[in-house]
């Protein structure tokens, strides 16, 4: 899950997705949120202040000026577009942060790096609001490190008009019916994931002969491609009709079905994978009370509903869901039930596996 | 104090800037990358030093060999066309252009003023689909239909000559400036027509030039991966993505430093080989 959730957001309202929709994105790599200056003194700062590091553009503005409001301090932001590169920095030593927001399989490596701070639930009363199925993660067993922030689902953001009918399956990513109007994921662990589901294994499996198996499905399904793309370049592709059918994320789907109708989202089967980004704090970190009082903040129903209303993902806080905009929460996929839900894989680090993904991916693309 | 160690003395000084930039930001992290490439990385970061060679053994891996090769010929195409899109044109900004000149050279270096990533977008916009190109030739036509050219190798192929061009006509342009024009009128005095006097005075005399442009584009085209990924739609893996992978998503700093330094050095007894064939006095025009 690299480059996810990219300054999506302010990209679209730039540019009102027009014909300038490449221009655009690149445009937003210099656009700053508006709302927090971007981190000037991180690490040292006055004694009221929390230094946020987050994924671009993933939180609402008015979460940040209602915490300011309530608690008077001020919040710093700094921003990351991969897990790996928030990882780099705080290896590097970049501490200073109060609140970091890592992936799932990003956590398990954190905790196991000892880079984060072990959670003291008993200052955070709001955990209580976390829906069951978001509680006690294969990555992080009793929320001992990470408290979830918003979660998502990959699957195929499609033309349901031109393809002519409804994909249910990851069939439809190997259908030389729709050859080169097919785009996958460029990431190794979700590119192998679906091919993984699609064979119907684990997508954390570290057998090499299923592993096997995976990459010659992905060789023999490279032909049918477009290409490997990032999220936010697939998904603008599938919306002008480019492409028929992408690997993508659920959150990225959710910016375009409302404009246009023809355009659907499917959690494929037989199996399907889920992301959760989560809230964690940094060992070290220079406002601990603060910390808490963020986290136990950002859990109550009015603020995970203010942010969902912002980002548009799918939300792990349950009793924020009734005040959640009736638009969003009509979508089925967006909380979808229990039925669904479980069917859907928890991606985890995989350890020494890494490298067998990446060789993998690798071959795949020197194929 | 003599003169001599004065003049010494001052040197040092002037030096000192450039040399402490240098020192720093070139040779410190080059030397770190050099001893990481010894190392063994941990899965969760970190490198354990051995001073073992296995990932220098583990680039001869066909899988990465191929990648290699696969950049240099791509790298070595581009410089190709470079040259035989460039040559002309800085000939004809020289010689012919008169008043237009520096007009042309500005137009020339303009592209540099936006970000190569913007203007790579660009050429997105403009071979997609529904993009100009398409339009514009099912206008003319030409095409029948929406016609795709984005995420091929021809794409591919075309965005980095765009990119890289510019760095093959200016040093062009500055030795052919420099060229002594009576040269040419002495060779066509002595009955040598304009052919033979291209290539027996012009070309030879703006050998630096070729030079300075061939190794400007080379170099850095070897190592592109930004632009392959974006108009090719990341279906190949070239050698600058395999060390961003390396350094990033797979966490495999030592490989990747392997990788880089192999690169490097690479790079470097391609340029001497290149500057021992065509003659060492040669750099001296640039």
């Amino acid at each position: 899950m690299t480059g996810k959730r990219i300054s999506r957001r302010s990209f679209l309202r730039l540019s009102g997705a027009g014909a300038l929709a490449g221009l655009g994105v690149a445009a937003t790599g210099c656009t700053v949120n508006t709302t927090a200056q971007q981190g000037e003194s991180k690490g040292g700062g006055s004694k009221n202040q929390l230094n946020l590091y987050n994924w671009t553009d993933y939180i609402a503005p008015s979460n940040i000026k209602d915490f300011e409001k309530k608690t008077g301090a001020r919040v710093v932001q700094d921003f990351y577009t991969s897990n790996e590169e928030m990882l780099a920095k705080l290896q590097a030593g970049g501490t200073g942060y109060d609140i970091i927001v890592p992936s799932d399989y990003m956590v398990q490596i954190m905790a196991k790096s000892k880079l984060l701070e072990e959670l003291d639930h008993s200052r955070i009363p709001n955990f209580k609001n976390i829906g069951k199925d978001f509680r006690s993660l294969p990555f992080d067993p009793g929320n001992r490190h990470s408290i979830p922030w918003q979660w998502g689902t990959t699957g195929i953001f499609y033309n349901r008009r031109k393809v002519g009918k409804k994909i249910e399956s990851w069939d439809a990513m190997w259908d030389p019916g729709f050859k080169g109007k097919i785009a996958m994921l460029d990431d190794a662990r979700e590119l192998i994931a679906a091919a993984l589901e699609h064979l119907g294994y684990s997508i954390n499996t570290k057998d090499k002969s299923k592993l096997e198996e995976a990459k010659q499905l992905l060789i023999k399904q490279k032909p049918l491609l477009k290409g490997y793309f990032a999220d936010t370049d697939s998904d603008q592709m599938v919306a002008k009709g480019d492409l028929l059918l992408a690997q993508n994320y659920s959150g990225n789907a959710m910016l375009y079905i409302f404009k246009n109708r023809d355009l659907e989202y499917v959690i494929p089967g037989p199996s399907s994978d889920r992301w959760t980004d989560n809230m964690c704090i940094p060992k070290g970190a220079p406002h601990l009370d603060l910390a808490y009082e963020f986290i136990n903040f950002m859990l109550s129903p009015e603020q995970g509903a203010a942010l969902t209303n912002y980002t548009m993902y799918g939300t792990p806080n349950h009793a924020a869901i009734p005040l959640v905009k009736k638009k969003i929460r009509q979508v089925p996929w967006w909380n979808p039930p229990e039925s669904v839900m479980k069917r859907l894989q928890v991606m985890q680090d995989v350890g020494e596996a890494t490298r067998l993904y990446e060789r993998i991916f690798t071959e795949v693309k020197s194929a | 104090m003599d003169e001599k160690g004065r003049w010494s003395r001052g040197l040092v000084a002037l030096l000192f800037p450039a040399g402490f930039w240098l020192g720093v930001f070139f040779v410190v992290p080059l030397l770190f990358i050099l001893v990481y490439s010894f190392g063994e990385s941990g899965i969760y970061g970190g490198i354990t030093i051995t001073f073992h060679p296995s990932n220098y053994l583990r680039v001869f891996d066909p899988l990465y060999l191929d990648i290699l090769v696969r950049s240099v010929v791509i790298a070595a195409l581009n410089t190709l066309f470079c040259l035989i899109l460039g040559y002309p044109l800085a000939y004809l900004i020289c010689f012919k252009a008169r008043r237009w000149k520096t007009l042309l050279i500005l137009l020339v270096m303009i592209p540099f003023w936006t970000n190569l990533l913007v203007r790579t977008y660009a050429w997105m916009v403009i071979l997609g689909g529904n993009g100009v190109a398409s339009h514009l030739l099912e206008f003319l036509g030409i095409t029948r239909g929406p016609v795709d050219f984005l995420f091929t190798p021809q794409a591919v192929m075309m965005g980095m000559v765009y990119g890289y061009l510019p760095f093959m006509i200016l040093p062009l342009y500055a030795s052919l400036e420099k060229l002594d024009v009576r040269l040419k009128e002495a060779a066509q005095d002595l009955g040598a027509n304009r052919w033979r006097t291209f290539w027996r005075v012009t070309f030879p005399l703006s050998i630096p030039g070729v030079l300075a442009g061939s190794i400007l584009v080379f170099v850095p085209s070897v190592g592109e991966f930004v632009i392959p990924d974006l108009l090719g739609g990341s279906r190949t893996v070239l050698i600058g993505n395999l060390i961003q992978q390396q350094f990033l998503n797979a966490r495999n700093w030592a490989f990747g430093s392997a990788l880089a330094m192999t690169l490097s050095a690479l790079m470097l007894a391609a340029i001497i080989a290149y500057i021992r064939k065509v003659g060492a006095d040669k750099l001296e025009g640039i």
